[in-house]
């Protein structure tokens, strides 16, 4: 086993884009948050939406610098890791990956800067043009690599060159995949929710504590308003619509989600069960009957298809942890919902603010939005198993030959080693910034009278 | 159209060791120019706002390598695997000290990172040195395209070959003192004082040694790729190049002496591009050259991808990168007056 190098290819980009992928996915949503702070500040004339701003610029940009650093690996790895599958989609996923770079990383990295420490080199209007480039330049950035993951899950605007590998016949095409949009709207929808519930809890933490209660109070209402449209848009019409594609295109992705072996029409849906693939049934199983056909095509009467009508060399080949995947996003996704509607109709009828259970709910649910994030990727890529790209190329087929087994765990070995310290620097940093609070430079050495600007 | 992206990937590659070569330089210097704090964090500042756009060369170039040469990208990559992994942790732990390090005002922490700074920025100019040493030198493809090399066999530039030998080592030292140059003349721009005075006086020594060392690392190419010089004979481009490093190397001299630094980064600039030029002039069709056996060589001829996607490729990477050119013309006019302590990296 330990000389086996797939399994530890495999590991090791799912360690690392999964690390990786835990900060972009607060930035992108606190890009929007910034911007929309920014521009009431500017229309409202109130500066203490500025000071709430540059209290989560700086949060954003310690997200930023470690999202940086730890996504530099990423795009190398297709090369280190997978030579096979760069070698064989190279030419159209190659296209996609440079897109991100000249078009979303130059954005990015140029005004990232002038974000975090250039405020007093810029006028107002400047630095919210800088905080909206950052906002495009982000999610732009999460649009190229959607598209390139969109590609391998669901292979459009491409041809078999006569050297067997593909060719890109339509870049066109391959941008608008009808599964990147799909799901670039239900990750982005995600990310919102991400900062949103970040957001609401250093709100409700501060307010708790009766600390800051007013920068307290602006996140509270900005992170539950935009949390529980985010929450709500992640599950519908996003997911609904993901799951609806899932049904249509990978059928033996949803069945194994599902945990479900034999086919059959009025399919119930799962709510907890242990699948229990050597006996090849579902343990333990409570549904609600024929919820999963009519989700899935509209009707009750819908045929769901089982693992049985396909054959098991195509089946995705970690069955238990697809499911156990699946249904933590889900369930965490309901109860992120849940938490939300509560609070927002805690503040519609302005009780939001004394309710203390409720404060002390949203300071702790940060993490749910991370974890349900996880998982759905983790979803959405054990789900295209044992494909790499969907029908074409086998993960079996498409790592580095030329690898040994011991190096690339060893290399595994090193990022978690890496990222483990990585993880403590930084939730250090962040646990400094809010333990300064907003409207305060917790950091830097130079005396007041020697600062300049 | 191959050839047309064999001059796109090695232009945004020299466009790299250009850009981010001048901040490897600086944060080799680091803490020899700097010597307190406030010089430390004016180090930094100098480079803050740009080091990341500067990285992005590094993605734009293997974003074009990775769509136009496949086969390039993926022998290339695996081929070196460990060396690529060692130079992807000297990134991240210099992307984190440069961020980090004036974060906190704890003279410890600030120490840690100025040291790691530093050790990262030479180590990877080093390892970059030794990659294109490497390259040069040749590595053991086979006829499907392949090859894997140690990390060292017994230091012989001749097969079987490793990553480290004396060749592909002393073109890493060579890659070390050049960007030392490049380094020190950009901090003599970009600050005053005593960090100023220092850079100038570390860029004079280094640039000393470059041109001791130009005539030797010439040399051993020439013993150790046989050949590799005959371009100068077809290719007048290859003489272009080298008249542009030599008079880089003589602008970057006077600049020093008579302490106008822009004529120094620029001439440092011009020697680092010309080059990096007339190697790609040199190299040209071969973008991995094989040992022992020439014909594995992947080639614009025999690694690119198909021509219909390219072209189409060419018509949005262009104009992308112009883009990229007028941030970096707009960030060059917000910073240009001398940086200074409190610029970036805390909120002083």
């Amino acid at each position: 086993m330990l000389a086996d190098a797939l399994i530890w290819h495999r590991l090791q980009f799912a360690f690392t884009i999964t690390f990786h992928y835990l900060f972009p996915v607060l930035t992108m949503g606190l890009a929007l948050f910034i911007v929309v702070m920014k521009a009431l500040a500017l229309r409202t004339g109130d500066s203490r939406w500025d000071d709430a701003a540059r209290f989560w610029i700086r949060i954003f940009g310690i997200n930023f610098a470690v999202g940086v650093v730890t996504g530099i690996p990423m795009e190398f790895q297709f090369g280190t890791n997978w030579a096979r599958l760069s070698r064989y989609a190279g030419p159209v996923i190659g296209q996609t990956l440079a897109l991100e770079g000249i078009f979303a990383f130059f954005l990015e990295s140029s005004f990232l800067a002038l974000l975090v420490w250039g405020e007093k080199r810029l006028s107002r209007l400047a630095h919210f043009a800088v905080a909206v480039a950052l906002f495009v330049g982000s999610w732009l950035s999460a649009y190229f690599v959607i598209a390139t993951s969109a590609f391998m899950h669901h292979p459009v605007g491409y041809a078999v060159g006569p050297d067997g590998n593909l060719q890109i016949v339509d870049l066109g095409a391959v941008l608008l995949n009808p599964w990147a949009l799909l799901q670039f709207a239900h990750n982005q929808a995600a990310s919102v929710a991400t900062a949103s519930f970040v957001i609401a809890a250093v709100g409700a933490w501060y307010l708790l504590r009766n600390e800051h209660t007013d920068f307290a109070r602006r996140c509270l209402t900005l992170g539950v308003g935009f949390g529980f449209v985010a929450s709500l848009a992640v599950a519908f019409p996003t997911g609904d619509m993901q799951a609806k594609a899932v049904a249509k295109h990978k059928p033996a992705a949803l069945a194994a989600m599902e945990g479900r072996f034999e086919s059959g029409p009025r399919a119930g849906i799962t709510l907890i069960g242990q699948p229990n693939v050597a006996e090849r049934r579902l343990d333990n199983p409570i549904t609600v009957p024929g919820m999963l056909s009519f989700l899935a095509f509209g009707t009750f009467q819908g045929n769901v298809a089982g693992l049985n009508e396909f054959p098991e060399s195509d089946w995705p080949d970690n069955i238990e942890l697809l499911y156990y995947a699946f249904h933590i996003m889900a369930g965490l996704g309901t109860l992120m919902i849940g938490l939300m509607g509560l609070a927002a109709l805690a503040l519609l009828t302005r009780r939001l603010f004394t309710s203390r259970a409720l404060l002390w709910a949203l300071a702790l649910a940060f993490p749910f939005p991370y974890i349900a994030v996880t998982t759905g990727w983790m979803t959405a890529e054990l789900g295209r198993q044992p494909w790499v790209v969907y029908g074409l190329l086998r993960t079996a087929d498409a790592s580095s030959q030329m690898v040994h087994g011991g190096t690339a765990l060893f290399t595994l070995i090193g990022f978690m080693g890496m990222d483990f310290l990585i993880g403590l620097a930084f939730l250090w940093l962040v646990s400094r910034e809010l333990s300064a609070g907003p409207g305060t430079h917790p950091h830097g050495t130079t005396p007041p009278e020697a600062a300049h600007g | 159209m191959a050839d047309l992206w064999y001059v796109i990937v090695a232009g945004a590659l020299t466009a790299f060791v250009l850009l981010d070569g001048y901040d490897f330089g600086a944060g080799m210097l680091h803490r020899l120019v700097a010597r307190t704090d406030d010089e430390r964090r004016q180090v930094i500042a100098a480079i803050g706002p740009f080091w990341d756009g500067n990285e992005v060369w590094l993605l734009a170039a293997g974003g074009a390598l990775f769509m136009a040469f496949p086969t390039v990208l993926s022998a290339g990559l695996s081929g070196f695997y460990f060396a690529i992994f060692l130079v992807l942790w000297c990134l991240i732990g210099r992307g984190l000290a440069i961020e980090f390090r004036s974060h906190v005002a704890d003279r410890m922490w600030r120490s840690f990172f100025d040291t790691l700074f530093m050790a990262t920025s030479l180590l990877l100019a080093l390892f970059f040195g030794v990659a294109l040493g490497n390259i040069v030198r040749g590595v053991p493809l086979s006829a499907d395209g392949w090859f894997t090399l140690e990390l060292f066999t017994q230091f012989r530039a001749t097969p079987p070959v490793g990553i480290l030998d004396w060749y592909t080592i002393a073109v890493g030292l060579f890659a070390v003192a050049a960007l030392a140059v490049h380094g020190g003349t950009f901090l003599a721009l970009r600050t005053d004082g005593a960090v100023r005075d220092r850079s100038r006086l570390a860029a004079r020594r280094a640039l000393l040694g470059v041109i001791v060392a130009w005539p030797l690392v010439t040399w051993a190419t020439a013993v150790v790729r046989p050949g590799f010089f005959d371009a100068f004979a077809t290719r007048p481009l290859a003489w272009l190049f080298v008249t542009v490093a030599v008079a880089g190397t003589v602008a970057a001299h006077a600049g020093l002496r008579r302490e106008r630094d822009g004529l120094a980064f620029a001439g440092s600039a011009c020697f680092v591009g010309g080059l990096l030029g007339a190697t790609a002039a040199c190299a040209w069709p071969a973008l991995l050259y094989a040992v022992p056996v020439e014909a594995n060589s992947l080639t614009t001829a025999n690694a690119a991808a198909p021509a219909d996607g390219l072209r189409s490729a060419f018509f949005w990477y262009v104009p992308g990168v112009l883009l990229a050119l007028g941030y970096f013309a707009l960030l060059a006019r917000l910073h240009r007056d001398k940086a200074r302590a409190g610029d970036y990296g805390s909120h002083g």
